[in-house]
C-alpha cells in the first residue's frame, strides 16, 4: 500500500486511437521513477491522466492515494508538476512567482514567507529574490521552476522533460536537486530524451506505441537485453528489434 | 579561389543590453555538415537568424555563397533553407498544404525538387491530409525539414532540429542530413545535444556569446580533454559525494552509469578505488577512459565560472 502511484489496466482512446493501453504500473513512494518513450508512444497522455487533467477511457489509476477519475482535484492538490515549455511568468519577480504559486495550492501567506526565504538560501540564490523571472539565465529559471512545483511539498512532482536544451553542468546540478527531493521522500516520476539521465532513475519504464515494453532498474534492463547503456535498450524496444519484457496481461 | 560557402568575421548582436553573440567568426566549406553545440542562451539561434538573412548584425561581416547577408539577402534567400526552433508551420494548413506553399513562395513545384524530400516526406505520406497543427513532435519537425529543402536551397541552417526528439527519431533525423551532405548541401545545424557533436565534420562549441573553440570533435577533445576516470559503484549517489570530496579528485560529475572524474596531478587510480572502498562503498570499478565532447564542455564551463 506504500505506492505513490498505481495504475490498473489505465487506458485513454481518442475515438478510434488507443494512446494508452492498459497500464499496469506500481511506483514505491520516494522512488524516481523514469518513463521513457518515443514521441507518440504515449507519455504526454499516459501523464495526463495521472495528473489528473484527463479523464481514463478505462481502468484505474490511483494516485498520491485518490482515484484519478473520481477525485481527479485531490489528486491536483498532492501532486507538483513541472514541464521544460511551461514553468515560470517571465514578467513577475522571483519572490512573485513563488508566492503566486503557494497561494493557488493555500498555503499560509507567513509560510510562505517562511519557506521562500528558506528555499532561496538552500538554493543560494537570495539575491536573485527581486529579479524577473525573465531575465534569469535558462539554468536557474530551470531549478526554481523545480523549486515551484515542490514548494507545497506534493507526494509526487512530475517533471516532463525538464532538463531539455540545459548545459551540460546545469542539467547534473538539477539531478542532484531530483536525488535530494527524492531523499526527502517526494516521488519522481520524470521523462526525458536524455538517455544518460534514465540511468540516475531508479527504475525505468519504456513506452513503445501505448504500452509498457520495459520495467525495471536501469541495471536488470541492460542485463536482460544484454546491452551497455539504458540508450541501446530503448533504441532495441523502440525498435521492435527486442519483444517487450513486461507484459500487463 | 576556394570561397567557403558561410563565412563570419566578428559578428556581435546584441538585444539591449544582453550581448548574444560577442564577436564570432567561423567559415564552413561547401558540402560540411557543421555542428553549432551549445545550451539554450549561448547564441546559438542568433547566429542562424543572422546567417538566414533575418536578423542584421550589429558589427561583423557574414557572408553566405559569397553575398552579404545584408546587402544581398535577396540573393541569399532563394539559396538558403531555414528550419527554426520554434514551429514555424501553418497549422491550420495540411501536411501537403505547407509543402506546397513553401515551394510556391520560392517559386519552386514539390514534383521538381520530390527527390530532395522524399525519404522523409515518405514518413509523413499517411498524414497528409491532416492539420500540422495535429501532428505528433517528430512528425512536425520532418515536416520543418522538408518545407525548407523544397525549394532545392545549397545551404541549410537548421536550429535545434532535434530538441525534444526522442533517441531513434534523433538517429534517423542524423541519418537524413547525413544524406543531404552526400548530395552536397553544406548544413549548419545547432544543438544542446553534446553527444551529436561526433555526428558533425566540424564543430563550434558554443557558450555565452562566443565560441570556445571550433574544430572537428577529435580535435576539440585532443586540444582541451583530459583523461577522465569514469568510476561507479553499488551506491551512485554516495560515490559522487565521496569522489568530490577526495583529494585525488578535481571535479566529479554523472555521467549515465558512471561518474566521471577529472583526477589531481598525481594521484593513483589504485590507491582511490582502495579509499571508496575503505568508505563502505562496493562493486567499486575505476577505469581510465578517453574524455568526450560533454567532458569537454563541463571543463570549459568550470573554468570560465
Amino acid at each position: 500500500m506504500d505506492n505513490a502511484i498505481t495504475t490498473e489496466s489505465l487506458t485513454k482512446r481518442f475515438g478510434t486511437f488507443t494512446a494508452v493501453d492498459r497500464l499496469t504500473i506500481e511506483v514505491k513512494r520516494g522512488e524516481i521513477f523514469g518513463f521513457l518513450g518515443a514521441n507518440g508512444a504515449g507519455k504526454t497522455t499516459a501523464m495526463r491522466v495521472l495528473c489528473g487533467l484527463s479523464k481514463p477511457t478505462s481502468g484505474r489509476a490511483i494516485v498520491a492515494g485518490h482515484d484519478v477519475a473520481a477525485r481527479p482535484d485531490s489528486v491536483k492538490r498532492r501532486i507538483g508538476y513541472m514541464s521544460q515549455r511551461f514553468s515560470l511568468y517571465g514578467e513577475l519577480k522571483v519572490w512573485e512567482n513563488i508566492r503566486l504559486y503557494a497561494g493557488i495550492y493555500g498555503t499560509p501567506s507567513a509560510r510562505i514567507k517562511e519557506r521562500s526565504d528558506a528555499l532561496l538560501r538552500e538554493l543560494d540564490f537570495e539575491e536573485g529574490r527581486d529579479k524577473l523571472v525573465r531575465d534569469l539565465p535558462p539554468g536557474w529559471k530551470q531549478k526554481l521552476a523545480f523549486s515551484v512545483a515542490i514548494f507545497h511539498e506534493p507526494e509526487i512532482v512530475f517533471l516532463d522533460e525538464p532538463t531539455g536544451g540545459v548545459d551540460p553542468v546545469t542539467r547534473r546540478q538539477f539531478w542532484e536537486l531530483i536525488y535530494r527531493t527524492a531523499g526527502r521522500g517526494i516521488t519522481v516520476f520524470v521523462t526525458t530524451h536524455y538517455m544518460d539521465e534514465a540511468e540516475y532513475c531508479d527504475r525505468v519504464s519504456i513506452m513503445v506505441d501505448g504500452r509498457i515494453a520495459a520495467l525495471d532498474s536501469p541495471r536488470a534492463l541492460k542485463e536482460r537485453l544484454r546491452v551497455a547503456t539504458v540508450d541501446d535498450a530503448f533504441k532495441m524496444l523502440a525498435r521492435g528489434d527486442a519483444s517487450p519484457l513486461y507484459t500487463n496481461n | 579561389m576556394n570561397m567557403a560557402t558561410v563565412e563570419i568575421d566578428g559578428i556581435v548582436k546584441r538585444f539591449g543590453t544582453v550581448e548574444a553573440l560577442r564577436g564570432v567568426s567561423l567559415s564552413v566549406s561547401r558540402g560540411e555538415l557543421f555542428g553549432l553545440i551549445g545550451p539554450d542562451g549561448a547564441g546559438k539561434s542568433t547566429l542562424l537568424r543572422v546567417l538566414a538573412t533575418l536578423l542584421p548584425a550589429d558589427g561583423g561581416k557574414a557572408r553566405v555563397e559569397g553575398m552579404d547577408v545584408e546587402k544581398e539577402y535577396r540573393q541569399i534567400r532563394p539559396r538558403v533553407g531555414y528550419m527554426p526552433a520554434r514551429f514555424s508551420l501553418y497549422p491550420d494548413l495540411t501536411v501537403e498544404e505547407n509543402l506546397q506553399l513553401f515551394a510556391t513562395v520560392f517559386h519552386a513545384t514539390v514534383e521538381e525538387n520530390y527527390a530532395l524530400v522524399r525519404e522523409i516526406y515518405e514518413h509523413l505520406l499517411p498524414f497528409k491530409k491532416r492539420r500540422a497543427a495535429a501532428l505528433s513532435g517528430g512528425m512536425k519537425q520532418k515536416l520543418a525539414l522538408c518545407c525548407a529543402l523544397i525549394h532545392a536551397p545549397s545551404v541549410l541552417f537548421l536550429d535545434e532540429p532535434t530538441t525534444g526528439v526522442d533517441p531513434v527519431s534523433r538517429e534517423e533525423f542524423w541519418r537524413v542530413l547525413g544524406a543531404l551532405k552526400r548530395r552536397g548541401i553544406t548544413i549548419l545545424v545547432s544543438t544542446p545535444y553534446m553527444d551529436e557533436a561526433r555526428l558533425c565534420d566540424r564543430v563550434a562549441l558554443v557558450r555565452a556569446g562566443r565560441f570556445l573553440d571550433t574544430g572537428t570533435p577529435t580535435e576539440i577533445v585532443e586540444r582541451h580533454g583530459r583523461m577522465i576516470w569514469a568510476a561507479r559503484g553499488h551506491d551512485m549517489p554516495a560515490l559522487l559525494a565521496d569522489l568530490r570530496a577526495h583529494p585525488f579528485v578535481e571535479s566529479c560529475f554523472a555521467f549515465g552509469d558512471w561518474h566521471h572524474a577529472t583526477p589531481s596531478p598525481g594521484a593513483s587510480l589504485a590507491r582511490l578505488r582502495e579509499a571508496m572502498e575503505a568508505l563502505g562503498h562496493r562493486e567499486v570499478e575505476i577505469r581510465e577512459t578517453p574524455p568526450c565532447i560533454e567532458d569537454c564542455f563541463i571543463r570549459f564551463a568550470s573554468c570560465q565560472a
